[in-house]
């Protein structure tokens, strides 16, 4: 079977049952417009602090908050696939010749989809309390967000399907993504950290992503940090697709 | 069109490996409906599982609608439909485009797949509710709408894991026209029960099976004959042991054995039986309470391959 028409199938299904309820993309988005209103307007004083990184406070969170909705959007996909091992829909579609990298390619296009929405929303929603962004670093920006629900929503299928119920996957969820969160430095920047906090940052993916959204937001489309992201970004995306596909093969519900 | 040898399936849990599947050798032929006739936990949806890719089995080999099992999966999930015990469809979504979507997936063009689902639609009854989510179906339409995604791309080989459970008398009656319909057209199913009376009405061939092992297999008819004669069961106001010691000597009793508190005699012919053994006890001094002649059942073929009754067991798991 074809690999394209399969992906294509399956993302048609996925995004029929998101039209269906698409108040979800608000419901994504309700937590970081929350850090948008009632949070970033604190760091307008602190911005001006030195070691704060140049831009202003809101181009420097907001692309911090954008990698936050990927995190937290893409990581939480995993819950609607235990309902359907449940139901039975995974086990159908296994019986089917369908290809099973299509099985997960075609749902984590839909959740990158949605999340492109979100982040769009998001932006346009920043944009009245100061936020300057080009069109091109807009782009790049959900470039990398993509790539990051690339590596964020196949994880969240791989858990979901190896643990298969929620009272399971729910706290490994939110007990890996808040450390993941904490040490990226997207509420405060990781310039105001102390060394060993930063040296255990640097070996968290997320940091660099957070690294690259400021740099493009900052309006440094060629900064090194970017290739640096989409680099590592791009290996992750590739380990957890391959995961992921493999575990849609051996499912067992 | 199903050819396994030694086939089986180790699970390994926290008290060490346990054998779901010790070992089967099935032969099913093209066009007859198959029957695996078990209790819950005797490995029939762990085998069914295994014969339709879902699980790998961990020794043995088999061949399904002439594709090897192991070397050619793709091959064998082309040829086959599959109807879980699980509905396998999303509640939100109208029974119409599952239909399209499964014929889809299949490898139809969309004009295929909706014509097909019409065809679908008609023929298994489901005009009402065709354009409703599934969740508002009832048992019935449900299980019919399942059939009918196991037949989109007109396998030939169809694999139905307990069909009727949890369907009232009608539905079930009614699912049963639909498998007799699909042997008419040509198709092989291969079915799980734990229903007597359903391995009986509706299969060709069928396998008991038990601990993970096929104990007997045949006709229902054949099945039935290797307990020549009737069954007779009672019960006596006092000592049953006595009571089996006394027929178990008697020339016209071919077997005797105690189940529960009642004793249980095959014997040649129970018209002639029945008087003999209420001389018998009569002369002895034993009160018998209880008698019931029967006619053997599937029941009665299962109990005595297997030592305990299907029966015992679906009671067994309900009090659990």
């Amino acid at each position: 079977m074809n690999l394209a028409r399969d992906t294509w199938l399956i993302f048609g299904r996925y995004w029929l049952l998101f039209l269906r309820n698409p108040v979800w993309v608000i419901i994504g988005i309700v937590q970081p417009v929350f850090y948008l209103v009632l949070f970033a307007p604190l760091l307008d004083g602190i911005a001006r602090q030195p070691g704060f990184p140049p831009g202003g406070a809101y181009n420097v969170f907001v692309p911090g908050l954008l990698i936050q909705l990927g995190l937290f959007g893409a990581s939480g996909v995993g819950f609607g696939l235990i309902a359907e091992l449940r139901n039975g829909v995974i086990e159908r579609l296994r019986v089917t010749p369908v290809s099973r990298f299509a099985m997960l390619l075609g749902r984590a296009l839909r959740d990158i989809v949605v999340l492109m929405i979100q982040a769009l929303l998001l932006m346009l929603l920043a944009l009245p309390f100061g936020l300057q962004i080009h069109p091109a670093g807009m782009l790049l920006m959900l470039g990398l967000l993509a790539l990051l629900g690339l590596v964020m929503s196949p994880i969240s299928y791989a858990l979901a399907l190896w643990l298969g119920n929620e009272d399971a996957f729910a706290p490994l969820i939110f007990t890996v993504s808040l450390p993941l969160l904490l040490l990226s430095g997207v509420l405060l920047p990781l310039s105001f950290a102390p060394g060993w906090l930063r040296a255990i940052a640097a070996a968290n993916p997320l940091a660099y992503a957070v690294d690259a959204a400021r740099a493009i937001f900052n309006n440094q489309l060629g900064d090194a940090s970017i290739g640096i992201a989409v680099a590592i970004l791009a290996v992750l995306a590739l380990a957890a697709i391959s995961a992921a596909a493999r575990a849609f093969g051996r499912a067992v519900a | 069109m199903i050819e396994t040898h030694a086939l089986r399936r180790t699970f390994t849990s926290r008290v060490g490996p346990v054998e779901a599947v010790a070992g089967i050798d099935l032969r099913v032929q093209q066009g007859e409906v198959f029957g695996f006739l078990g209790p819950n936990g005797a490995g029939k949806t762990t085998t069914l599982r295994m014969l339709s890719t879902l699980l790998a089995p961990t020794g043995g080999e088999a061949r399904v609608a002439g594709c090897d099992l192991r070397r050619d999966p793709q091959g064998v999930r082309r040829r086959i439909g599959y109807v879980g015990q699980r509905n396998g469809t999303d509640p939100q979504i109208t029974g119409r485009r599952e239909l399209e979507f499964q014929g889809r997936l299949y490898g139809l063009s969309s004009a295929q797949a909706r014509t097909r689902a019409r065809e679908l639609i008609g023929a298994l009854d489901l005009d009402i509710c065709a354009d409703r989510p599934t969740s508002t179906y009832s048992g019935g339409q449900r299980r019919r709408l399942d059939v009918a995604l196991g037949m989109v791309h007109r396998p030939p080989l169809l694999f139905l894991d307990e069909p009727t459970t949890g369907l009232d008398p009608q539905g079930r009656a009614r699912l049963w026209d639909e498998v007799r319909r699909l042997r008419e057209g040509g198709m092989t199913v291969f079915l799980t029960t734990h229903y007597l009376e359903e391995a009986d009405a509706l299969c060709d061939r069928l396998a008991i099976i038990d601990h993970g092992r096929i104990v007997a297999e045949g006709t229902p008819d054949q099945l039935k004959r290797q307990i020549a004669g009737d069954v007779v069961t009672l019960a006596v106001a006092g000592d049953q042991a006595r009571a089996l010691a006394l027929l178990e000597a008697q020339p016209f009793v071919r077997e005797a054995s105690l189940e529960g508190d009642e004793v249980r005699l095959y014997v040649e012919r129970g018209e002639t039986a029945m008087p003999a053994i209420l001389r018998l006890l009569d002369g002895v001094g034993l009160e018998l309470r209880t008698i019931a002649l029967a006619r053997p059942s599937l029941d009665d073929v299962f109990l005595r391959q297997t030592g305990h009754s299907l029966r015992d067991g679906e009671a067994l798991e309900v009090a659990a």
